[in-house]
């Protein structure tokens, strides 16, 4: 079977998934007495009826598109990262250090800022690469044991005087010269918000009234260049086959241990990007305490699996479960049905791509029957 | 001395919840499934339990159906990796959103759109305890180590245990004498969910009393990672969660603040020493053979 046609099932496979997973979510609200229609129109309107809800949309996709490839990257090496949050904190930690404790001009703040926060989270990934290769420590579990120690490491961090910002159980912000926001200073000065709220135009109105940042255009340079890596680069195919075949890549020369380091540092780099864009893109461009993870990590995993693991389906299937996570909230203001719903209807989405094997069952099926009359 | 007393006590009621879960997992990967999908098992465990055990005003009942409907959505989980030989850790990422999804969906249907439910009269009471909780210990603490001393004499004392073993060994061999690997894995799957569901039970009905939102945070994937830190044998595994639970019992002793550490310096610390343990250790971790291999005829 050539590439395309294996491509061409993926896809037909996860769109029927979808399809199967808004029908159950449908079942799901008429067994709970809302209307299903209203509902998925309320998800609807609440995702695209204002510029400002499309930019929202937009935003909250950078994050998961970034922890999307990061699973992405280390699974391709056979690797599972479940350690994206506490990657994604130590970026987010870095770039609030960086951001509000060292002075730099506008652009080259910002610059230092995400070089350094991905620098330290490749360090992480590169810590949990070597402790697999060389002590055989299971990469799921010291992941894991990296998100709950970054997670009371951020909470102890904004504790201290040196990051804690005085009155508020948060660190200092970031300088403006380090936002990565678009036109970030001057839409905040009176002559800005004049000239935004009397222009009128959809876009001065994502400017006026969302954190409309360049995330989302690294996030999508990002994706192109994992894209070429695996695509185009002997390192990418070097990284890939290390998770195709252990074996073979060792008995071919392929020095698998280092490969494996690599990929966990590339896989752990993007996630602290995705830390530190949060922290230089959106208010309130500062740390805060956590009692539990924020869950981008793991939503970084559904996007992988809904974009078919492939970088350039990340983006898509980024901003798809931005849309249904941010148009959910509409659901629950307009009908009154639960927000939740969505988590269900995106659950049975990846369930059903899990058993995808049973559309090929069906289709056969109907097919044999065709044939017979 | 008195402080030992109290952090013992606080720490067995902190693993009994991770001992329950850790022991499905134990089941379910040394049968050949792995059961990423503990996290949502356990919350909808725990929610289950605490609802049903609000409304039905007893505890005790709320935890069997907590067991009960970690049992029911783990089918979900065995049809997919058994049946359709599903990729186990993508099913696995799915159960996770549909537990915690419809735990959320349907507080808010029952309790008047909160995303947690209201607290129960009674919590599941300890065994033994006395006026200033120098000495406690848990029902669930108690049942939760009962279960592992059950467990491990099933897997390496029993036919039973053996062919469990076995099919997530050698799926081939157990094949070849006329057993159902199928039946094994499918009953091990369902094993995990039952325990998941009353390990979440155990913390929304004994540590609080009521579901919340953060009640289940993170807790199947700390058992996820006993389960691998005790390599698959449940006495180990037990130790891994109690290590946890200490944990947790130390952020909660020292939040008092009568010490002078920084308790979040010091909740940093098992995850540290987790990691230092298996650094020397340093030997194969080695999953049971089939583990997370779909298998077919």
């Amino acid at each position: 079977m050539n590439m395309e046609k294996l491509i061409k099932i993926q896809l037909t496979n996860i769109i029927l998934a979808t399809v199967v997973g808004f029908i159950l979510g449908g079942i799901v609200l008429v067994l709970t007495g809302y209307n299903p229609l209203e509902a998925y129109g309320a998800l609807f309107s609440g995702i695209f009826s204002k510029p400002k809800y499309i930019a929202q949309v937009v935003i909250k996709s950078t994050p998961i598109i970034l922890t999307g490839l990061s699973f992405l990257v280390a699974f391709k090496s056979g690797l599972f990262n479940m350690g994206a949050e506490g990657q994604y904190l130590t970026g987010s930690i870095v770039a609030a250090i960086v951001g509000s404790k060292l002075d730099f001009p506008g652009g080259i703040h910002f610059l230092a800022v995400v070089v350094s926060a991905v620098t330290a989270s490749a360090l992480l990934g590169a810590v949990i690469g070597i402790l697999k290769t060389k002590w055989g420590v299971n990469e799921v579990i010291s992941c894991i044991m990296f998100n709950w120690f970054l997670l009371y490491l951020n909470n102890y961090l904004i504790t201290t005087p040196w990051l804690k910002k005085p009155n508020a159980e948060a660190s200092y912000e970031i300088h403006e010269t380090a936002w990565s926001l678009v036109a970030g200073k001057w839409k905040t000065t009176e002559k800005g918000i004049a000239a935004l709220s009397g222009s009128g135009s959809p876009f001065a109105e994502m400017l006026l009234r969302t954190d409309l940042n360049y995330g989302i255009v690294i996030a999508v340079i990002v994706a192109v260049i994992i894209y070429i890596l695996y695509k185009k680069t002997t390192t990418g195919y070097r990284l890939q086959s290390v998770g195709a075949n252990i074996n073979a890549s060792r008995l071919s020369g392929i020095p698998v241990e280092k490969n494996i380091i690599c990929a966990m540092a590339l896989s752990a780099a993007i996630s602290g990007l995705a830390g530190a864009l949060t922290i230089t893109g959106m208010m309130p461009h500062r740390l805060s305490q956590l009692r539990v993870h924020e869950g981008y990590g793991f939503s970084g995993i559904a996007v992988a699996l809904i974009g078919a693991n492939s970088p350039i389906g990340c983006i898509f299937s980024g901003l798809f479960y931005s849309m249904l996570e941010y148009g959910s909230s509409s659901i629950q203001s307009k009908t009154g049905a639960a927000s939740e719903i969505m988590d269900l209807v995106i659950g049975t989405i990846i369930f059903f791509i899990a058993i995808s094997s049973l559309f090929r069952i069906v289709l056969k099926k109907k097919k044999g029957e065709s044939k017979h009359e | 001395m008195n402080s030992i007393g109290v952090i013992l006590g606080i720490t067995l009621m902190y693993s009994a919840p991770l001992v329950f879960a850790a022991m499905g997992g134990v089941i379910s990967e040394k049968a050949g499934v792995i059961n990423i999908g503990i996290e949502g098992m356990m919350t909808f465990g725990a929610f289950t339990g605490a609802a049903t055990g609000y409304y039905l005003d007893n505890p005790w009942i709320g935890f069997l159906c907590a067991a009960l409907a970690g049992g029911a959505i783990s089918i979900l989980h065995a049809v997919a990796c058994v049946n359709f030989h599903a990729n186990q850790t993508i099913s696995g990422v799915a159960l996770n959103l549909i537990g915690t999804g419809a735990s959320l969906y349907l507080a808010r249907i029952l309790f008047d759109g909160a995303t947690q439910t209201l607290p129960l009269k009674k919590k599941l009471p300890k065994l033994v305890s006395n006026a200033d909780g120098t000495i406690s210990l848990d029902s669930t603490a108690a049942i939760a180590f009962i279960l592992v001393v059950l467990l491990w004499l099933y897997l390496y004392r029993t036919k039973g245990g053996l062919r469990l073993m076995a099919a997530g060994e050698h799926p081939e061999a157990v094949d070849s004498l006329g057993i159902s690997v199928e039946k094994i894995r499918f009953c091990a799957v369902i094993a995990s969910g039952i325990l998941a569901g009353a390990g979440g039970a155990a913390m929304s009905l004994a540590v609080v009393s009521s579901f919340s939102q953060t009640v289940i945070s993170g807790h199947g994937y700390i058992a996820l990672a006993a389960v691998i830190f005790g390599r698959w044998n449940p006495a180990s595994v037990a130790l891994a969660c109690l290590l946890f639970g200490f944990s947790q019992s130390l952020v909660v002793f020292l939040g008092n603040g009568t010490i002078t550490i920084p308790s979040q310096v010091l909740a940093m610390l098992p995850y540290v020493v987790t990691i230092i343990v298996l650094i020397v250790m340093h030997g194969e971790t080695r999953a049971p053979k089939a583990s997370g291999v779909p298998y077919e005829k």
